[in-house]
């Protein structure tokens, strides 16, 4: 299985290359590196919410309110740095880790201990989210002019060639590899997505690592609330609207499965970045934005076909060996 | 068809020859035959794993047999699909219903043959007053228009069999009827059985129950470790002749010699109730000690263990182990107190298949491999590599994916994760089900090594060679119910058998 998932990967690799190529053949400063890092600044937030989502569907459940946890964080943060400019950027970074911690939080107090499907409470929340962003901003924006220089510079100041908010990404890539592939909640997480029931059986608590996994993807889309208002400078009801669809299909391109505990952190950040070259290349070679949701959901579709064929193949395995044993 | 006519008393309306069936290191059903007749209930006897089931799903086309040949009404048929075995005149009412909850009544009796109007559509008001005239021939008291999770268990089989009707089914499988049924619902199962009689059904009636078996069948077969092993009429034997052909086998394979030097109590149980599931079970297992539980299915035995280990919790009576009262809430708590569980479901609860050994070794271990809340590789792999060459496992790598494993295998597996966490009371709930003989050989001797190291093993077990070549004593429930706890010293397996079943000893003697 370990094979196949680096098949994935490569295959994703290669996919990447190939858009690449072929749009660097018709428009050459397409594939410089500053542009690349343009792209993979662009990513960034992308691949965090990814990640974060990765978490809660490797144990058979779906954020579908990380969108709206980030609008509705956005906002509290732009409303608390319009109105006290003073407050340093790390501790209102943190609040917003927080409060987004909180809501993710309140998704999996549901899941675990109402049992409800993670489906319904998370379409639940992203309506109620989304609705407390008006109820607290009363419909207003919150624009660049009322935020705070030191707001809106942080993610742009750029350390070693990068700007901070591809670092951020960078750290919280590694840190979800830490967390995936070296500690118990990770394992855990991987565990009862394959057989919920065995975990019960060995004494893992199933309805509390899934309130782990939606405070993870809430803390995330908390901390890219803060990272989306300030880089697009402008806090309103309508921010990431939808976006969590796109989330979700990175997951998917990125090899992660829908039926729980596959997938892996480099499979994630590779089915972003896919994402993020289709949406920065098609344009660039003149090609509609329809095209790129067409390509985009092409691109999703194969990556199920993919994985559906990956687990075909693992049952002829199966057979073999018990036919050799 | 052929009902009422003298022929169809001694032609069979279904006929089963040679048929063998194998799954990978087991071999399920091994030359047996069967014939059913028409406007008679044959009961189909044996012990657990004795191949039942799997000749039912091979008369119900969910199986193909690997040889062999069914004959329906004297034509050989073949029945690769459900649907095949229902269109042949062959249905089967489940233990527990396969009909769907959220159809109505007559929705249920009509799935798959609906009758249609011209335009091909579904006559839904001819599909309503045809059910509703089935079940009312049935002298059912149910409405066809109601959506099915309205009605209890009993009235469910009573649609089932209403449906066999609306097929014209010629054969009807009736697998454990009653399990689930109170007394007053399994006479009302008899008297609609008798009107299927009536009606020149075959009918196949497959139960536990003695006085079920006794009450209702006309003929029976007897199977043991899928073959065939002995018919008959009812009312030419005796019960005890029964179990005697139910029991009689050849020793397959010798059971390990055991000296454990058997010590204190360690682990015991008074008074234990469930609500539902079983009723005041005491018992006690002591250091190096081996105490099995036999009983049929649906005794309570796994449903007692999984309160044990905290996977339900019990409205009453106690546990104790070394000395403390224990009241372990989840199984995390009972493996925290020393105890463990080694499911019956292998595939289900025992092993996260998908993942390799090693990781399944470890993992309710990892605070032990893990610093300061890391995982350490190297130390996961020397755990399981200790337990897992312990136990002798069979693979190329600790990193194999679990799935491809065989079932001895990853029995050794689930049994390893367990060692790993230095339990004092290992619980086996059917060790050795659905493995092969080589690897249910190493497992027996490896219970003989784990008592001896001064563990205490409970096992659950439906198979009498095992339960009588292992055990030191025998707890014997039925129907949630300590019957009875034996010395196993020259114990007959008849009498665990009559115990189990509730066969009066007068009646077999």
């Amino acid at each position: 299985m370990n094979r196949l998932l680096k098949h994935r990967e490569i295959f994703l690799v290669l996919a990447i290359l190939l858009v690449l190529v072929l749009v660097t053949a018709r428009f050459p400063r397409f594939a410089q590196p500053g542009n690349l890092l343009t792209i993979f600044n662009d990513t960034s937030i992308l691949m965090m919410l990814a990640l974060g989502q990765m978490a809660v569907i490797l144990t058979r459940s779906i954020d579908l309110s990380m969108a709206s946890n980030l609008a509705l964080t956005g906002m509290v943060v732009a409303m608390t740095n319009a109105a006290f400019p003073g407050v340093p950027i790390p501790l209102l970074m943190a609040g917003c880790v927080g409060v987004g911690a909180a809501l993710g939080a309140f998704n999996g107090v549901l899941v675990w201990k109402l049992n409800i499907p993670p489906i319904v409470v998370t379409l639940g929340t992203l309506t109620i989210f989304r609705g407390l962003v008006f109820v607290i901003s009363a419909g207003a924006w919150v624009n660049a002019a009322q935020m705070s220089p030191d707001f809106i510079g942080l993610q742009r100041a750029a350390f070693l060639g990068l700007p901070l908010l591809s670092w951020f990404a960078i750290v919280v890539a590694a840190l979800f590899w830490v967390l995936m592939t070296r500690t118990p909640l990770g394992r855990a997480l991987y565990a009862i997505g394959v057989n919920p029931t065995a975990s019960v059986y060995t004494g893992i608590d199933v309805g509390r690592t899934k309130f782990y996994a939606f405070v993870i993807s809430g803390a995330v889309a908390g901390l890219c609330g803060y990272l989306w208002i300030s880089r697009y400078v402008i806090a309103s009801v309508e921010v990431a609207g939808g976006y969590e669809l796109t989330i979700i299909a990175a997951c998917v391109i990125g090899g992660v499965s829908i039926a729980g505990g596959i997938g892996s952190v480099v499979g994630v950040l590779l089915g972003a970045v896919f994402l993020g070259v289709i949406n920065n290349a098609l344009p660039v070679i003149n090609i509609s934005p329809f095209w790129q949701m067409a390509i985009s959901g092409t691109a999703i579709l194969l990556a199920v076909v993919l994985n559906a064929r990956g687990e075909r193949r693992k049952g002829r395995v199966i057979l073999k060996t018990a036919e050799s044993v | 068809m052929t009902s009422g006519t003298p022929t169809s008393m001694t032609d069979p309306i279904l006929t089963l020859r040679g048929i063998s069936k194998s799954f990978p290191g087991v071999r399920a059903l091994n030359d047996v035959s069967l014939e059913l007749y028409a406007g008679e209930v044959t009961a189909l006897i044996g012990e657990n794993g004795a191949g039942k089931s799997t000749l039912v799903k091979v008369m119900t086309g969910i199986y193909q047999p690997d040889a062999g040949e069914i004959r329906v009404a004297g034509q050989v048929v073949s029945l690769p699909t459900a649907h095949s075995a229902s269109a042949a005149g062959i249905t089967a009412i489940h233990q527990e219903t396969v009909l769907f909850d959220e159809l109505t009544v007559a929705e249920n009796i009509y799935l798959g043959h609906a009758p249609t109007n011209r335009l091909g559509l579904i006559d839904w008001r001819k599909m309503r007053t045809e059910a509703q005239a089935t079940l009312d021939s049935m002298a059912a008291d149910i409405d066809a228009g109601i959506k099915l999770k309205e009605l209890g268990i009993a009235k469910k089989h009573l649609v089932a069999v209403a449906r066999a009707l609306s097929i014209d089914a010629q054969v009807v499988i009736m697998d454990e009827p009653t399990a689930a049924l109170s007394q007053k619902e399994i006479e009302e199962l008899y008297v609609l059985i008798d009107l299927l009689k009536q009606d020149g059904k075959a009918i196949l009636f497959i139960s536990h129950k003695f006085d079920e078996i006794y009450r209702i069948a006309d003929r029976f077969t007897v199977f043991r470790d899928g073959e065939q092993v002995g018919k008959g009429f009812i009312r030419d034997t005796s019960q005890s002749q029964v179990v005697q052909m139910m029991v009689g086998r050849s020793v397959d394979h010798i059971f390990p010699a055991r000296n454990a030097a058997i010590g204190d109590v360690v682990l015991e149980a008074k008074g234990l109730s469930h609500p539902t599931e079983f009723d005041d079970v005491s018992f006690a297992v002591r250091k190096g000690e081996i105490l099995g539980f036999y009983g049929l299915v649906g005794a309570g035995r796994s449903e007692v263990m999984q309160a044990v280990f905290g996977l339900t919790q019990t409205s009453g009576g106690t546990l104790t182990l070394e000395g403390r009262a224990i009241a372990p809430k989840s199984p995390a708590d009972a493996v925290e107190a020393g105890i463990v569980y080694v499911p019956e479901e292998r595939g289900k609860q025992g092993v996260i298949t998908g993942e390799p050994i090693f990781k399944n070794v470890s993992l309710p271990s990892l605070g032990k491999t893990s610093k300061s809340g890391f995982l350490r590789l190297a130390e996961e792999f020397a755990l399981a590599r200790t337990y897992t060459e312990r136990l002798d496992l069979r693979a190329s790598s600790l990193s194999q994916d679990v799935s491809t494993l065989s079932g001895g295998n990853q029995q050794k597996v689930v049994i390893a994760k367990w060692l790993a966490t230095l339990p004092k009371v290992i619980i086996l709930d059917e060790p050795t089900k659905g493995i092969d003989i080589g690897s249910k050989a190493a497992v027996h001797e490896f219970m003989g090594e784990l008592v001896a190291q001064g563990l205490s093993v409970i096992m659950v077990s439906s198979e009498l060679p095992e339960v009588l070549g292992m055990s030191d004593r025998i707890v014997v429930m039925r129907e949630g119910r300590v019957i009875d706890t034996l010395e196993n010293t020259d114990l007959k397996p008849e009498v665990l058998v009559r115990l189990a079943a509730g066969i009066a000893e007068e009646q077999a003697a």
